[in-house]
């Protein structure tokens, strides 16, 4: 905080210097939307279901859980600030206006292919691109879906969550919201009433995914909210893995992001989930970046499944998220590897959870947080030993690495253990980029920026190692594109 | 190659530098000795444009360009290496990644083709050999970890991969045992050429006993106040710096 006006106004002009990597994927593409008008109540929520033809107990759930969200209070606790949001200001369904889904690209609006070329996502490329299936989500609804035929041939299904609803009831009526329950939070209870699309993802017994399933999102149609939600199953002995990577236009309001992810490992299964983020974290002053919301868990319901969460997260004005794990099954195990950063006005309050609750269960959780500029980053990891958990353990690793020295990065570990057998491990560190560590790079030749993404990326090296190969490279431009003058 | 004209530099308050004069030629080898806290260091850092020091008067022209105006990145890239007297540790930066990463973006500014994998790691092997060096703490992070002596030795080790036109290294064979000394000695003879000058900055004549320079400088309260060849060094072994600093101040 400046201690006069006079600080405040020379901060200002130094900042004004630094903060210069505007966002690169700041455009809006113009296409017709099928646009649901602002606000919400149970005709708006009838009207949703209908536009995706729902079955009747989906339309029963989401109703239950609007009626549930009313009463529910919105979180607090989680140390970031932004005004308060007008629930009945935002629009709840937009669609891009098109018939019928379409076949393949030929089919689709030349308008959208060319946003994701303008992304440096082009559909073609990552068709051929390491077996790479692109379920792309543009605003709500899947436009284009490839690789769907290799995946039937071995049973795995990859679709949206609405054609789930028609194609396959019976397991959406078993596994939605037997993770996230509509109960569970705020956003939680607000996504089940009005989820508009989303990812399915069913992965038979005693299969192998043969190829990493990837989904692109893109937040479009102004005053939309986006309300997704991925369901991913891997029954007994199965293994996945998915990749989320997210990009938005620039645009001037705050837009709300209130995801769901729930996944489900039965017995030997293992699911890994990994996300690149990148939505647009607002201007210096963090207006108009993206409020994200997210609701992210697993579940070991299996024993010895497993489920890895690896998370590279660079954008978003707010970010309040804790994907966990749920350690139900005998010797399941969990692991949050993660990288966040924040700049500018960026705040950013994330961590995970880790729920012990079967016999030798064992969780591994990294976190890499950077703050630069003015930057508030907070790391929360709740670690909790049930009772009947018996033998379990976990390693945590917390460190941070500070740019600069008007932000801030705060940990917080929660603990709780009810099994005195359990075995905890608990390291934090906090470093800086030193002044030295700068010179020394440069006087070799290196640009600051080169140097300080090059410090950075060994910083984060744990857990890039964890990502898919082509994931991993593009995080580390994603991480350089983000500290590009961060640096004061 | 290299001139400095009435350098004077501040650290805070205190004025460091004094008046600094110096000409160094192609290939010429030149050692600054001095007493501790004459304002060697000093001198290197101003040079390679190390922050938090003012330079209030004086030039420094090196290859025809100012050398003041520059940034640090840019004085490399044409061709100023500065081996530190205490080299920073970068934690979980590899470093071969870091030298191809420097190496490039030298070559880059010039113009030049970037290096590849392939050709980048030959480079490597043919610079360890010259300078007898195994390849063990190439897949480590850069100093990170290191002993005092690895440190310098990556620093000649750096030196030779990116083969600058003017090298000043500050205090290399300090902390080094006798086997060490003897080869970064001999990896600096073996890069000294007739493009390539270098300043030595040392407190000893063991040193200067490996590394023949062609000139020996005294610095003492931040400016030359002796210079002349080898025998100079030798002569300031036997009796110190009391008689030329007292002469001085007489
Ligand atoms: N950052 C600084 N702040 C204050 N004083 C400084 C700073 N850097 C250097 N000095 C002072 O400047 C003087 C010259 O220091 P310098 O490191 O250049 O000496 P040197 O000749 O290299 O000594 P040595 O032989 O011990 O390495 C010393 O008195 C030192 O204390
Ligand atoms: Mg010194």
């Amino acid at each position: 905080m400046s201690a006069t006006p006079e600080d405040a106004v020379r901060e200002a002009g130094q900042y004004d210097d630094l903060v210069k990597s505007e966002y690169e994927h700041g455009f809006v593409t113009e296409i017709e939307s099928d646009t649901l008008p602002p606000g919400l109540d149970e005709d708006v929520i009838r009207a949703i279901s209908q536009r995706k033809g729902e079955p009747e107990f989906m339309l029963e759930w989401r109703l239950s859980a609007y009626r549930k969200w009313l009463e529910m209070p919105t979180p607090k606790w989680a140390s970031v600030h932004y005004p308060p949001i007008d629930f009945q200001s935002i629009s709840y369904f937009s669609a891009p206006k098109k018939k019928e889904g379409p076949k393949s690209l030929d089919e689709v609006d030349p308008l959208l292919l060319e946003t994701y070329e303008k992304l440096g996502i082009p559909i073609e490329e990552q068709k051929a691109l390491a077996g790479v299936a692109v379920d792309a989500v543009f605003d709500s609804v899947s436009v284009a879906t490839t690789f769907r035929e290799k995946l039937a041939e071995v049973g795995v299904i990859f679709c949206s969550i609405s054609e789930a609803m028609q194609e396959h009831p019976e397991l959406i009526k078993k596994y939605i919201g037997s993770v996230v329950p509509a109960t569970d939070n705020f956003y939680a209870g607000l996504n089940s009433a009005v989820f508009t699309d989303g990812t399915f993802v069913y992965v038979p017994k005693n299969t192998r995914c043969p190829m990493e399933l990837s989904t692109y999102f893109r937040i479009n149609t102004a005053n939309t909210g986006q309300f997704e939600r991925t369901l991913i199953v891997a029954d007994e002995g199965s293994y996945v893995s998915y990749l989320e990577g997210c990009t938005a236009p620039q645009r001037d309001e705050n837009q709300l992001h209130a995801a769901v992810v729930e996944l489900i490992a039965l017995d030997d299964a293992e699911i890994k989930y990994s996300t690149v983020q990148n939505w647009y974290p607002g201007d210096e002053e963090g207006r108009g970046g993206i409020y994200n919301f997210v609701t992210k868990r697993g579940d070991c319901r299996g024993a010895r499944s497993k489920i890895s969460w690896t998370q590279v997260e660079t954008g978003s004005a707010i970010t309040w998220k804790y994907p966990s794990c749920i350690l139900r099954g005998d010797d399941s195990v969990g692991e949050f590897y993660s990288v966040a950063v924040t700049k500018g006005r960026q705040q950013a309050d994330t961590g995970t959870k880790m729920i012990h609750l079967g016999k030798r269960t064992s969780s591994t959780i990294v976190s890499k947080g950077i703050s630069a500029q003015h930057g508030q980053q907070s790391y929360r990891g709740l670690v909790r030993i049930a009772g009947k958990a018996e033998g379990a353990r976990n390693h945590t690793q917390c460190d941070s690495l500070l740019i600069g020295d008007k932000c801030a990065a705060n940990t917080f570990p929660y603990i709780e253990v009810k099994n005195p057998s359990a075995k905890m491990e608990h390291e934090a560190t906090t470093s800086k980029i030193s002044d030295d560590q700068l010179f020394y790079c440069r006087s070799r030749g290196l640009s600051e920026e080169d140097a300080v993404s090059m410090i950075v990326n060994g910083f984060c090296k744990e857990v890039f190692n964890e990502l898919p190969m082509e994931f991993a490279v593009e995080a580390q431009k994603l991480l350089s594109i983000s500290l590009e003058g961060a640096v004061g | 190659m290299l001139s400095v004209k009435g350098l004077k530099a501040n650290v805070g308050e205190k004025e460091i530098l004094q008046g600094l004069d110096l000409e160094v030629g192609p290939g010429e080898v030149h050692a600054i000795m001095g007493p501790n806290g004459s304002g060697k260091s000093t001198f290197a850092h101003v040079l390679s444009g190390r922050e938090g020091y003012e330079v209030t008067d004086g030039s420094v022209t090196f290859d025809g360009a100012d050398l003041l105006e520059l940034e640090p990145e840019e004085r490399a890239r044409i061709g100023l290496f500065l081996a530190f007297q205490y080299p920073v540790e970068l934690p979980g930066v590899n470093n071969t990644y870091f030298l191809k990463a420097a190496l490039n973006a030298i070559r880059k500014s010039r113009g030049e083709e970037e290096l590849d994998a392939v050709s980048f790691m030959r480079l490597m092997k043919e610079r360890l050999k010259i300078l007898h060096l195994d390849d063990s703490l190439l897949k480590r992070p850069v100093n990170f970890g290191f002993s005092g002596g690895e440190k310098k030795r990556n620093e000649i080790f750096q030196m030779a991969m990116l083969e600058p036109k003017l090298a000043i290294l500050d205090e290399t064979d300090s902390g080094l045992d006798i086997d060490a000394l003897r080869i970064v000695a001999d990896g600096v003879n073996a890069l000294r050429s007739p493009e390539r000058s270098m300043l030595v900055v040392t407190h000893y004549q063991r040193l200067l006993d490996y590394i023949q320079p062609d000139y020996v400088h005294v610095l003492a309260k931040g400016r030359i106040i002796r210079s002349g060849g080898k025998e100079l060094a030798l002569e300031l072994e036997e009796k110190g710096y009391g008689w030329i600093v007292g002469e001085e101040a007489a």
